[in-house]
């Protein structure tokens, strides 16, 4: 029953990151680009968990937890080249 | 206490729709990023802990994993506010205050 309702949202969740991929194909300077790679990689930290209840695979919460560090780590690296160049 | 957490998941799933749906209609960089965080912050966040609430042996590392982002989304997100910033993407035309250049021209006047 909750799976059903669980494979909706997830085409929910799809469409908003088609909106956003949508931005960072045609973001006018850098930084909407990586607003909108912020955005998306929060986005797909929720989807591996939805997809780890739908599959009932415990291993989906370790890589959402290790995804996230690696994009915090990222933006703030692209944030520090957005600031003064490397 | 599972129509609970599929309750909550479904908000957290609609404010994760209105933050991507903002990041593409917002005339400018920072209304962008306004949009972008706060919406995904609480909608990732009540996401996870609605999983956590159907599956209840997977919610100690749900709460982990939602600790995390509440904690680092901010903090990347203000970084890239204040590069942006510095270096010298324009407001759009409707803005009325910039209090970052007002405190720039204030330490130069120091």
């Amino acid at each position: 029953m909750s799976e059903t309702i669980v494979l909706i949202f997830l085409a929910i969740i799809a469409l908003g990151i088609f909106l956003s991929f949508l931005r960072m194909l045609f973001g006018p300077t850098a930084s909407d680009r990586a607003v909108a790679v912020d955005t998306i990689t929060t986005t797909v930290v929720a989807l591996l968990v939805l997809l780890g209840f739908v599959f009932k695979r415990y291993v989906y919460l370790d890589v959402s937890l290790v995804y996230s560090v690696l994009a915090f780590v990222g933006l703030v690296a692209l944030a520090r080249f957005l600031e003064k160049g490397i | 206490m599972e129509l609970f957490g599929v309750i909550i998941t479904g908000i957290g799933v609609m404010f994760l729709f209105l933050g991507n749906l903002g990041i593409l209609r917002l005339p400018d960089v920072y209304n962008r990023i306004q949009a972008g965080t706060k919406c995904t912050t609480l909608g990732a966040f009540l996401t996870i802990i609605g999983v956590g609430i159907m599956q209840p042996a997977w919610l100690w590392k749900c709460l982990l994993i939602a600790l995390f982002v509440l904690v680092t989304n901010p903090i990347s997100s203000h970084a890239i506010a204040r590069g942006s910033h510095k270096s010298g993407v324009p407001l759009c035309d409707r803005s009325v205050v910039d209090k970052s250049e007002e405190f720039e021209k204030y330490k130069e006047r120091e």
